[in-house]
């Protein structure tokens, strides 16, 4: 439960909801920061001074956002800004580091996903990812789409998800005749959406996308864009990218985080500098730091 | 202005369905078979500290009844390791050990570290593809294969022929090396290049001289003075025909090349590539590259090398047992050209021969003291050689 | 220092020109060159006059009477004909199959722990340093333990065959841990995090990723820890492995009832048969046949091995 007593303040979260009771929902207008309206039902994330720490050093910190249903929001900054890891620890990627650890709380649809009943497989069935680079599983191209329903028990039925998650991704004419080849001779394009087909197999409610593009050519980074705006009607997107064309393009909402460097530790630790809708993030930025670096000034 | 509430659990289940922690949270029997697998994976990796209690539990429990139970003033000074009749001079045992160990050296120090420094600095990918397995192939060749062609063949072969001719093929060495170095010298001092004076030069050629004429006279000596037991049958570098210590230590050596091979070479390929690039851009040749920059870059690995080499010499059990020139026990001898029990084969002779010699009371239990005594000397050794290769790690 | 010895500049020049045409002839360099291939021909030629020893005394024993000397027995004249390795080619091979069943799922499932589970913390370290010395310990200290273990305390001072098979899975068991690890380590962590961002379970995850990937390297070390096993002879003479005449039993080789009974192996044989020669020099030329066998098994098994090893490594480039 959070509390904003004072709406005078910049909402640090870019948008907000209210509730005056259960049933009747309204979206407050902030003054300072234009926020869209959505009913809370459609809150997928609620991020609340989350930070994320490697050991003893702190990776990120403060981040406080909401991330609405069935949009896209990017999550732009220089490189060390913890944008990556933040992604990675709304589906508990970041359990996979023995040292990693993350304090504050991150609501996904009201259930607090740090809590110690939670078990990691049961939240990336739900929140799927798709990484950086193309990993393609050195498999056949069905076994690959096959995979996280296959691991989640179903034995059934797995033509027709192979087949819809391929059509989803825009990949089933391409590779319709051609299942039972290696995935490892596709081309990176093709491996990557291949990588969102698997994603969506396992019918995830959400998609984080860790800079899916970075490894990909032009033409095939606009086949991706092109995806991700059709997968829009269906899954909430998470993509961290280093290009802000790029955000500003497919993106409804932007969050831009910036980097500290202490001084004299020389370490760097991220933040969460502006988060707001993405025509007002690169048009007329609030906040300094946010001008700079959309304006190449900066990273 | 009002206040601005984030939905809870209870609010935020308006129009889908529900979402609490119990449904993320995963069924129970899927998080009960995770950990029993991760348990069977523990209990099989666990197997191994309880290998080593076992081990180090069962050396030191007979090795303590054997040193407490054998009259050390009756036995230690003994000429001989004869555990049958009750005599366990230990010195028997590690000089001949120390002997092989250092032989072996001999053999496999400069042979492995060549071989290493060939593979890794001047092979080319085709020469290195064809080498290689030659060093793989000799390091699956088992010990036994190795005791037989050492008995059979290093024996008579070339430790008989060096025997018999031992002092003329050592003097002839020296004096070889010897005349090298001379013309070597007399070269710089033709050439008057290396900046020392005409005195110095003529002053070291005397020195040298002084030195090895003093080892030429000593070794004469040796060969007829020292075995004046006997002189006119038994010398230094007589052998007896039944194997020698020698034969073995050659046949170790050759089981401790791909070893010292492997081990040199990793250290020699983790010397980053961009120092011999400094090396060579400032008009370095390959060979004084290779000596004054990758070597002494990867000392640390080399030493390591040299001290796992010494490890596996100490332990080889098979060679010494089939080559050595001795049976269930052994007199005392420093000569490498004598028959005589490592510690290794000291352990395996007495097993043999009658079927085993469980039960026997001090005889048995002298296996388990012998045991222990190579078990804490090859660890150390291998600790030590841990702390070298994390150095190199380090470094790089 | 090289300056002041420089006269005029017609003298540098010269000096430059010797040290720039002095490349082909570099003799100290080429001779260094030679020197260290010098080392490795000599291994080569080790190699070759020990093949060319064993084949040489051995041969005749293998062309005259091979059917006879493949299943005869252990006997006390090289001129008997009934003199033969069969005893210890069942031997070698229950051990071979001990070693198999005990220390290969055993060692695997330890490098899945190392690799994939272990926390930071004090047992893991204690695990990882037991496993690294055990891999330096002598093989004859392995004997000590089987002959403590499963000859004395076990079967009342009894030898057995199954005391040789514990004995030599146990030797093995650290080096198929490092290599199965090493096999593991080389798994590329995007194929774990693919699997885990689609919800696998650690288990699925190396069910079906790292498993599968690091098969070939984990084959390759089993394979080298098999020839190992089948090579090693000090633990077996240490827990009693009979060198001299061993009765022959009655039944098939098969028969799991010789787990209990005496026995020996193919090194076995070999060193039997060098310590007879002292007495009867025809037997000499009958464990250079042995070894023969021996050396054909073992090097068959380890060239297997690296050339599997090499095969998956030029196919993943």
């Amino acid at each position: 439960m959070v509390n904003l007593t004072d709406a005078e303040d910049v909402n640090p979260k870019g948008l907000s909801v209210s509730a005056e009771n259960d049933a009747d929902i309204t979206v407050e207008q902030n003054t300072d920061t234009p926020v869209d309206e959505f009913p809370a039902e459609d809150l997928v994330f609620d991020a609340s001074d989350l930070s994320v720490y490697y050991g003893d050093f702190r990776a990120v910190r403060d981040v406080n956002m909401l991330i609405k249903r069935k949009e896209i929001t990017a999550l732009i900054g220089p490189s060390g800004c913890g944008k990556s890891t933040v992604l990675r620890s709304f589906n508990r990627m970041n359990d996979l580091i023995p040292t990693a650890r993350v304090e504050g709380t991150l609501l996904y649809r009201g259930v607090d996903l740090y809590d110690e009943r939670v078990d990691p497989v049961e939240v990336r069935r739900r929140i799927g990812m798709v990484f950086q680079k193309p990993n393609p599983f050195p498999k056949s191209i069905y076994d690959n789409v096959a995979y996280g329903p296959r691991v989640a028990g179903r034995k059934k039925g797995l033509d027709d998800v192979v087949e819809h998650s391929l059509k989803k991704a825009a990949l089933w004419d391409e590779v319709k005749d051609r299942l039972q080849e290696s995935a490892i001779g596709m081309s990176g394009g093709q491996q990557q959406r291949l990588s969102i087909a698997r994603a969506i197999a396992s019918d995830p409610e959400v998609l984080l996308m860790d800079e899916p593009c970075s490894a990909l050519d032009p033409i095939a980074t606009a086949r991706i864009e092109e995806l991700m705006a059709e997968l829009k009607d269906e899954y909430t997107i998470l993509i961290v990218t280093h290009n802000m064309q790029q955000a500003a393009r497919v993106s409804d909402r932007t969050a831009f985080f910036s980097v500290e460097v202490d001084e004299t530790s020389d370490r760097r630790t991220g933040l969460l500098v502006e988060y707001t809708n993405t025509e007002k993030l690169f048009s007329n930025p609030d906040d300094e730091r946010t001008e700079n670096y959309i304006t190449g000034r900066f990273g | 202005m009002a206040d601005i509430s984030i939905p809870s659990t209870s609010a935020g289940a308006v129009g889908r369905d529900p979402l609490t922690v119990d449904a993320l949270a995963g069924p129970r029997k899927r998080a009960r078979k995770e950990s029993f697998i991760k348990g069977i994976f523990f209990i099989a990796a666990s197997v191994s500290i309880i290998i080593s209690i076992l081990i180090v539990a069962s050396l030191v429990r007979e090795a303590w009844t054997f040193a407490t139970g054998v009259e050390w003033a009756k036995t230690w000074g003994q000429n001989g390791w004869f555990p049958r009749q009750g005599v366990y001079d230990m010195p028997t045992l590690l000089v001949s050990s120390l002997i092989v160990t250092v032989v072996a050296m001999l053999v496999a120090g400069p042979l492995g570290l060549g071989s290493a420094i060939y593979l890794s600095e001047y092979a080319s990918k085709k020469t290195r593809s064809l080498l290689k397995p030659v060093l793989e192939v000799l390091a699956g060749v088992p010990s036994v294969v190795l005791g037989f062609f050492a008995l059979f063949f290093i024996s008579p072969q070339v430790i008989e022929r060096i025997g018999r001719n031992g002092w003329l093929v050592i003097g002839a060495l020296i004096f070889v090396a010897y005349i090298a170095l001379v013309i070597g010298w007399a070269r710089n001092l033709v050439q008057r290049e290396a900046g020392t004076s005409i005195g110095t030069q003529v002053k070291r050629i005397l020195i040298l001289t002084a030195l090895v004429a003093t080892a030429l006279i000593l070794l004469w000596w040796i060969n007829s003075v020292a075995g004046s037991a006997d002189p006119a049958a038994d010398n230094f570098f007589t052998v007896k025909r039944s194997g020698q210590l020698a034969a073995a230590a050659v046949g170790v050596g050759i089981l401790t090349i791909p070893l010292v091979a492997s081990v040199a070479e990793d250290a020699l390929a983790s010397v980053p590539k961009e120092l011999r690039d400094a090396s060579a851009g400032l008009g370095a040749r390959k060979m004084t590259t290779t000596i004054q920059v990758v070597l002494p870059a990867a000392v640390s690995g080399i030493v390591a090398a040299f001290i796992i080499g010494i490890s596996r010499a100490l332990g080889e059990t098979m060679v010494v047992f089939m080559a050595g020139g001795a049976a269930d026990a052994a007199r005392f001898t420093s000569s490498p050209f004598e028959g005589g029990l490592t510690m290794t084969a000291g352990m395996a002779s007495l097993a043999t021969g009658t079927d085993n010699v469980v039960g026997e009371g001090l005889t048995f239990q002298s296996l388990y003291f012998v045991g222990f005594v190579l078990f804490v000397l090859t660890l150390t050794l291998n600790i030590v050689a841990g702390r070298f290769v994390n150095r190199v790690r380090e470094k790089y | 220092m090289a300056v002041s010895t420089l006269g005029s500049s017609s003298d540098v020049t010269k000096r430059v020109e010797q040290e720039i045409f002095r490349q082909g002839s570099d003799l100290k360099g080429s001779g260094f060159r030679a020197a260290l291939l010098a080392t490795l021909g000599i291994s080569v030629l080790i190699l070759v006059v020990l093949l060319g020893q064993v084949i040489v005394d051995g041969w005749p024993v293998l062309t005259t009477n091979f059917g006879d000397f493949w299943s005869g027995t252990l006997r006390s004249r090289s001129s008997d004909s009934k003199l033969g390795i069969s005893q210890g080619l069942v031997g070698s091979f229950w051990i071979a199959i001990t070693v198999a069943v005990l220390a290969f799922p055993i060692g695997i499932a330890a490098a899945i722990y190392l690799e994939e589970y272990a926390p930071q913390n004090l047992m893991t370290r204690v695990i990882d340093i037991s496993i690294r010395n055990l891999a330096g310990v002598p093989s004859v200290v392995y004997g000590l333990l089987g002959l403590f273990l499963f000859v004395k305390l076990a079967n009342n001072g009894q030898s057995s065959l199954y005391a040789g098979g514990i004995t030599l899975a146990i030797l093995v068991l650290p080096i198929i841990v490092i290599t199965s690890a090493e096999a593991i380590r080389a798994v590329p962590s995007s194929l774990r995090q693919g699997a885990y961002g689609v919800g696998a379970t650690k288990w699925d995850v190396i069910r079906t990723q790292v498993l599968p990937f690091a098969a070939p390297g984990i084959l390759t070390g089993t394979l080298l820890s098999l020839s190992r096993a089948v090579g090693e002879a000090a633990p077996l003479i240490l827990v009693g492995a009979i060198t001299g005449r061993l009765a022959p039993r009655d039944g098939s080789f098969l028969d799991l009832g010789q787990f209990g009974d005496r026995f020996t192996a193919m090194p076995i044989v070999i060193v039997g048969w060098v310590q007879e020669s002292g007495r009867d020099a025809g037997f000499a030329a009958a464990a250079g046949a042995a070894i023969v066998v021996l050396l054909a098994l073992v090097i068959a098994m380890n060239s297997v091995a690296v050339m599997l090893r090499n095969y998956f490594e030029n196919k993943r480039g």
